[in-house]
């Protein structure tokens, strides 16, 4: 972490949410160190041959726009009102009642009033009015409009970019209003001007060419799955076999590249390759990992709809090419919400897979006969449900855990009770945080949507504040020491917000848990966890 | 001061004046009780139904309900069937609670920063309250007031009426006379309801750094003919069978003005024919959006029945062909099945 991050004491003592004496049009951005991300690599925006790929700096003054800029955000706009009715309605209807104000954690974690989700919207409606409004067009800012200019697009950029897309405000906005669907459509709007991010912009890149963000080639990532074959031998005396590519396999698993490549999403990783070592063993399942659909997340939906469908197609293609029946999908936030609501209808329909049936329990998973891609902690409790895993939760007896419902999948798709299920059948002790900040009151972790880059920490921080808030509660009432989450980002960003906001507390995979858990056929007396910590009673 | 709300107010005095002085002293009788109401009715029609027109114009490219509550999946695990509905049968209800319930507004949590860097979410009513207040009365004055444009009065007006007045209030003077006729609760309620709606928006930091002078506008129109009306009702006992002629006057096209009604009547209803004009070009229009709110009104059964976006087309892609053709040497030399050998 920086050296010259604030205290959090500092950064609480900073967060006034007040708002300033200026109205907003009339206060001008500051674009401030720790708050934003780089600019994208020109090289990634050239790979993906998007518009306007170039070497320019967010706090300098000149952007180096094209010429036609205006008019190329005025037609983006255009286009996209035709295109989206969300958009058109999201524009025109909102009252400004201000519910949604405080549901968001950045405004939470900041006090700066244009992270209201409210005045987030309101960034992007002015210019709206101004040009597509009668209203707007004669009476001007009475009516809340004002004209495109530079200083306007350096706003939207900061500020479309501390939106992580949550969709926490939709939840109470009396007509649905949904912050993340404008922050989409912004994000689109600047990347025809090429002003996205790095931190997506170069994943994406990655993902187009190497199957995943990370930008592992495949000889490289079956290296990388290898290596967690050693520790697992060394761990419970059992060698798991992964198969990667494999035509004619039943399933095709796919899950974020984030998990091969960082604690401690790593340990879930190993916990989906256990899981599957014990199901081949006890009931034959076969499964592959693919190196070309090697990512589970789609950082392209955080660039524009385009993107994501490019990125997306991969799945489906390499199940088409693999012959497996369905698809099972790893842990992840926003992965699920394109798989849920985006995939089957861009680059659907998927009927050259079948309708998912776990080959272990018969189950029908009817709820994803469309599709045909089922998600872990779906597949997960069906099987305990069950009695097909057999479990030992007191070797998770040295974690008090709570759970931390990723937003996509809260607020996307309502996976809500089926992890909750899984855990409490893994682990004994488990808490829930207060009710006005899980399930589909969950607070996001501050870096979601792409922002869980190095160089904006105080922003992340301060976004993941309540989140963390919450976890401090009941880190301090009932002594809870894990957080769990089903979502890669979630994993790799989770460890800092804890260590900065609640010090003790550590972030696990869901799988990971299970397969602490799971009492393979033929394993040796197990010691230690899959992060080689001693197992409750065996600590000398 | 605040320019923003200082603008409304001035603007619905100016609408106030134009009105009462164009009546009692240019004696602009037809122009603001025919022509205007006319013009406006046709502005809020051709205005209503051209935006409705226009928000379904754009398609809905992707199935996005906001979820609130768990899925249904596995048969055992019991799904919130209205706030997160899997069947067109329970966006139905979710819609009904949205729109006459303002089921989401009653989620409202406020957040409050206490002392020790202690946060709480409590559960606020008041907005959520105060707005069905407002929107309940806000119908029950208009069904209402349809007694003045139907002959005989449809008996569902009635209804109404009695439910509204069932609170009796009688204080009798000789200089004032309230309770005769008797109280409708709903002009009362609609008109303290709007001044909370308005007070907020003044009093709460946040509410009022957000607001435009096109938040305060309809909220004093509204509060103009609330008192307006009930100035008339109460106080100055206008005619109310001349009233009644006039307005059926005016729905049977064969508008007359009435004798012996004051200026506030056409304040009344200059007011009332600004807020029909002004409506369609405004946020007001959320009466007809929240019913196409694609986060709202759609079932959450993406993974189980296709939705299709009419404008779906070809992207660009990196193939496996073209990926194994990059890395097909590493591929072998690692052990990966591949398509082509060398």
């Amino acid at each position: 972490m920086a050296d010259d991050l604030l205290k959090p004491d500092e950064l609480l003592a900073r967060t006034d949410h007040r708002p300033p004496a200026t109205g907003w049009m009339d206060t001008p951005v500051n674009i401030r160190k720790g708050m934003y991300c780089y600019a994208a690599n020109p090289k990634s925006v050239e790979y993906l041959s998007l518009p306007y790929a170039r070497q320019w700096n967010p706090v300098e003054d000149d952007w180096k726009l094209p010429e036609n800029w205006k008019q190329i955000i005025f037609e983006g706009i255009r286009e996209r009102l035709d295109k989206f009715r969300s958009f058109k309605i999201f524009m025109d209807i909102c009252v400004r009642c201000g519910a949604c104000a405080d549901k968001c954690h950045f405004f939470i974690g900041t006090g700066d009033p244009r992270n209201m989700p409210v005045l987030r919207a309101e960034l992007l409606r002015s210019i709206y009015r101004n040009d597509f409004t009668t209203a707007g067009k004669i009476f001007g800012k009475v009516a809340g409009a004002r004209p495109m200019t530079t200083e306007v697009l350096k706003e939207w950029w900061y500020y479309f970019f501390q939106c992580t897309e949550c969709r926490r405000c939709s939840v109470f906005c009396p007509y649905g209003i949904d912050t993340a669907e404008i922050t989409i459509i912004a994000r689109e709007l600047l990347n025809l001007l090429g002003l996205n991010i790095d931190w997506i912009a170069t994943p994406v890149a990655n993902c187009f060419r190497t199957g995943n963000h990370l930008g592992i080639q495949p000889h490289a990532f079956k290296d990388m799955l290898e290596f967690f074959v050693d520790d697992l031998e060394e761990i419970t005396g059992i060698k798991v076999e992964p198969s990667f590519n494999r035509k004619g396999a039943d399933i095709l698993f796919i899950t974020p590249s984030g998990d091969v490549f960082a604690d401690p999403g790593t340990y879930t990783c190993m916990g989906y390759m256990l899981l599957f070592h014990y199901l081949r063993e006890k009931y034959g399942f076969d499964i592959t990992w693919s190196t070309y659909a090697s990512e589970g997340g789609n950082f392209g939906f955080f660039t524009s709809h385009e993107t994501m469908k490019r990125l997306n197609s991969k799945m489906y293609a390499e199940a088409k090419r693999l012959g497996v029946k369905w698809i099972l999908g790893g842990e992840c936030g926003h992965m699920w919400r394109v798989i849920h609501q985006y995939m089957d209808t861009m680059n659907g329909p998927a009927d050259f897979l079948e309708e998912p049936v776990s080959p272990i329990t018969g189950t029908k998973f009817e709820s994803s006969r469309g599709t045909k891609m089922v998600h872990i902690a779906e597949f997960l409790a069906d099987l305990i449900k069950h009695g097909k895993l057999d479990l030992d939760p007191g070797r998770n007896d040295n974690v008090k855990v709570t759970f931390h419902d990723s937003c996509n999948p809260a607020r996307g798709m309502g996976l809500l009770d089926e992890p909750r299920y899984v855990i409490k059948n893994v682990c004994k002790h488990f808490y829930e945080m207060p009710p006005n900040t899980i399930r589909e009151n969950t607070f996001c972790c501050g870096s979601g949507s792409g922002l869980n880059a190095g160089e904006d920490m105080e922003l992340r921080l301060s976004g993941g504040l309540p989140r963390a808030n919450a976890v401090k509660y009941v880190h301090q009432k009932h002594g809870v020491n894990m957080l769990a989450c089903v979502c890669a980002i979630d994993r790799a960003v989770l460890p800092p917000l804890m260590d900065y906001w609640v010090p003790g507390v550590g972030v696990t995979g869901l799988t990971e848990l299970v397969a602490n858990a799971l009492i393979l056929p033929g394993e040796k007396e197990r010691e230690t966890n899959l992060r080689g910590e001693p197992l409750p009673g065996m600590e000398e | 001061m605040n320019a923003k709300y200082m603008f409304s107010l001035v603007a619905v005095i100016v609408l106030f004046l134009l009105a009462y002085a164009g009546v009692e002293a240019a004696g602009l009788h037809v122009l603001f009780g025919v022509v205007i109401p006319y013009a406006a009715i046709a502005v809020f029609t051709v205005g209503f139904v051209w935006r409705i027109v226009n928000w379904a114009q754009s398609p809905v490219p992707f199935r996005i309900p906001s979820t609130c509550g768990q899925q249904k999946s596995l048969p055992w695990i019991k799904p919130a069937v209205i706030d997160n509905p899997a069947t067109t049968g329970a966006v139905v209800i979710r819609m009904i609670l949205e729109i006459l319930f303002f089921r989401s507004l009653f989620r409202n949590l406020k957040f409050h920063f206490n002392e020790g860097n202690r946060f709480s979410y409590i559960w606020e009513k008041w907005l959520w309250l105060g707005a069905l207040a407002f929107h309940w009365a806000f119908l029950a004055v208009v069904v209402r007031h349809l007694r003045f444009f139907a002959e005989p009065v449809p008996f569902w007006v009635q209804w109404v009426e009695q439910l509204d007045s069932f609170f009796r209030v009688e204080f009798i003077t000789d200089f004032l006379q309230i309770g005769l006729p008797g109280i409708f609760l709903s002009g009362l309620v609609l008109l303290a309801a709007t001044i909370y709606l308005l007070l907020r928006r003044i009093v709460i930091p946040q509410v009022k750094y957000i607001s435009l002078a096109a938040d305060f506008f309809p909220l004093f129109l509204i509060i103009g003919i609330a008192l307006s009306g009930i100035l008339m009702r109460y106080f100055l006992k206008e005619d109310i069978v001349g009233i009644k002629e006039f307005t059926m006057g005016l729905v049977t096209f064969h508008p007359s003005i009435p004798k012996n009604v004051s200026g506030i009547f056409y304040v009344h209803l200059f007011f009332v024919s600004v807020l029909l004009a002004y409506f369609p070009f405004s946020k007001l229009m959320h009466l007809g959006g929240i019913f196409m709110s694609p986060t709202r009104n759609l079932a959450n059964n993406s993974r189980t029945q296709r939705h299709v976006n009419p404008w779906n087309y070809p992207v660009k892609v990196h193939s496996y062909e073209e990926y194994e053709e990059e890395f097909r040497e590493k591929m072998i030399e690692a052990g990966l099945p591949v398509e082509k050998e060398l």
